[in-house]
């Protein structure tokens, strides 16, 4: 990314151009065709400074961290502790021990569930979650719910993909204990009214938990803003590594919970008649982590800030605009989700076209889409289809990505004509 | 396009607009199939005279490999015993997963669905709808899964 280029207000074609050249993933043949990467909600590419960023990390600096007194281990650790505090100013975290490091936004909502949950949800209580959520908020939820005798409370939306903020309103009751709601829909893009929804919550003393895994690459995210008490976070969807992920909880909740998993790291001292265990973060992080993972995804929400998330924002928005002009010229093509606030996720089904065939067709001209249930089977049930076919953007995506798209579903109802 | 055409033939495609014996049977043998990857789901039925298969049926909604393949399936098992279909299975089973240039067995019909060991993503598909008569031929009233 040239200097010029980061300075300019707004993304344009130049700056896309030089982004992508950051991929190399991106200039790729697929089936003889040029990639056209549209999977981002699944996972993004990631840019090569990333990649060389945990190559050099292997390559120079591997050590196990907050131990050994040597000179390696003391850099890592370095670095590891550094890459906390950029996934704080990041989020906008008010303290960096608020920033745990996990595996992803699944084993970040199943600690809340495990620990927080564990501790202060019973029989007879309630937690909310919507139609639209992931099944990692779901099932860990109702994991929670068989083991205490609570009950799930789930929030309808609307044909458009919208939540029913007066059923939440509604739902909310004395009963309820937590609210954990998508901030944005992997298989909508519906951007909920979250600020809102924690304020309903908080009203009634109710803590929020809100899964951001497919909000922080295509977003300013300021939790201390909106107040949540939890945010979760996948690295390897926002240009970072697999296997990172991020839980960010306010100080108060997370000294009040009991710790995750047990092991080291997380101890102060153990004995054979008592454990101490150690402050935050680490009292989460038992055994050693994903060091390699926490430095890259460091590196890649760096990179994300030097492009400047507002402006991928702005740009990923006028791409949807054209996205969805595009595909809605195409005959018998219907979007799921058409929500009036949304991120860049198109998805759509076609009238007589499984999406798993238009998958395929896809496939062979290059063009990478997801098509199944998003891991959203009560959502697919709701909107009454088994699966949809879903293109989803980063900061990266062209125009000429959604015109190959566009060209490539027309082929696929020329096949099925 | 080539091997796109190989998969989606005339007769693939007219097999998923138009499914032949895509209805219930009562009062026969059935069970049901799922393929998680991509939501297909269908009900395979039997009607059996001591172990010859006299009718067979199925209902679901699917991609149309799964949907054409069900289709096929139950025109080629009809009339043989389970022991034949169950042949016909590993015949089949083997067509769609062999090497893209090795020959292809004579199997009727079926042999429109050789396209399919281009997609090897795609084979969960075609075979659903044999997994899930195996099951309905040992009356197991369980969801056959292909995961």
């Amino acid at each position: 990314m040239s200097k010029v280029i980061a300075a300019s207000p707004r993304l344009g074609a130049a700056g896309v151009t030089a982004i992508r050249r950051d991929f190399r993933a991106l200039h790729q043949l697929v089936h003889g065709k040029p990639l056209v990467y549209l999977d981002n909600a699944a996972t993004t590419q990631k840019p090569q400074v990333v990649i060389d960023r945990v190559a050099r990390y292997y390559a120079l600096e591997n050590a196990n961290i907050h131990r050994g007194v040597h000179a390696l281990s003391e850099r890592a650790t370095d670095a590891y502790e550094r890459a906390r505090a950029s996934v704080q100013r990041f989020i906008h975290a008010a303290e960096p021990h608020e920033i745990l490091f996990v595996r992803g936004t699944t084993e970040a909502i199943n600690l809340i569930a495990q620990t927080y949950g564990r501790t202060h949800i019973g029989a007879g209580d309630e937690i909310v979650i919507s139609t639209m959520e992931h099944h990692s908020n779901i099932v860990p939820w109702q994991m929670l719910c068989e083991q205490t005798g609570a009950r799930l409370r789930v929030v309808p939306i609307t044909d458009a993909g919208e939540l029913r903020l007066d059923e939440y309103e509604r739902i909310l009751s004395d009963r309820t204990r937590l609210v954990s709601i998508v901030h944005v829909s992997n298989a909508l893009g519906t951007i909920n009214p979250v600020d809102q929804i924690v304020r309903l919550a908080h009203a009634r003393g109710v803590p929020v938990v809100l899964d951001g895994a497919q909000a922080v690459a295509h977003m300013s995210v300021d939790v201390q803003a909106l107040d949540c008490d939890f945010y979760a976070f996948s690295g390897h969807k926002v240009l970072g590594p697999t296997g990172i992920g991020v839980l960010y909880g306010k100080t108060s909740f997370l000294e009040a919970m009991p710790p995750y998993q047990g092991g080291g790291d997380m101890i102060r001292s153990v004995s054979f008649e008592r454990t101490h265990y150690n402050v935050l973060p680490y009292k989460f992080e038992a055994g050693t982590p994903h060091i390699a993972g926490a430095i890259g995804l460091a590196t890649a929400i760096e990179y994300l800030t030097a492009v400047g998330l507002d402006r991928v924002a702005a740009y990923e928005q006028e791409l949807l605009a054209y996205g969805t002009d595009a595909l809605s010229r195409i005959q018998g093509l219907r979007l799921s989700g058409t929500a009036s606030h949304k991120a860049g996720i198109l998805s759509f089904v076609i009238d007589g076209i499984h999406p798993h065939d238009i998958g395929t067709i896809l496939d062979r001209e290059g063009v990478a889409i997801r098509t199944g249930h998003h891991c959203c089977q009560p959502l697919m049930d709701r909107l009454g289809v088994p699966a949809t076919t879903r293109a989803s953007l980063a900061l990266y995506t062209t125009r000429e990505d959604i015109d190959a798209l566009r060209t490539a579903v027309e082929n696929a109802r020329e096949v099925f004509a | 396009m080539s091997d796109l055409q190989d998969l989606y033939q005339e007769v693939i495609l007219d097999h998923n607009r138009r499914p032949r014996n895509f209805r219930a049977i009562e009062g026969g043998r059935r069970a049901g199939g799922y393929n998680p990857l991509c939501g297909d789901k269908l009900t395979v039925y039997l009607r059996l005279d001591g172990d010859r298969i006299t009718e067979a049926a199925f209902q679901g909604s699917g991609c149309a490999i799964s949907k054409a393949s069900a289709s096929l399936m139950t025109d080629a098992v009809k009339g043989k015993t389970l022991a034949e279909a169950d042949a016909l299975f590993e015949r089949f089973h083997h067509m769609v997963t062999a090497a893209p240039d090795a020959p292809v067995d004579e199997l009727g019909k079926l042999s429109v669905l050789a396209g399919v060991r281009q997609f090897p993503v795609r084979v969960k598909c075609a075979t659903l709808a044999w997994h899930t008569l195996r099951a309905a031929a040992e009356a197991r009233e369980a969801i056959v899964s292909t995961e």
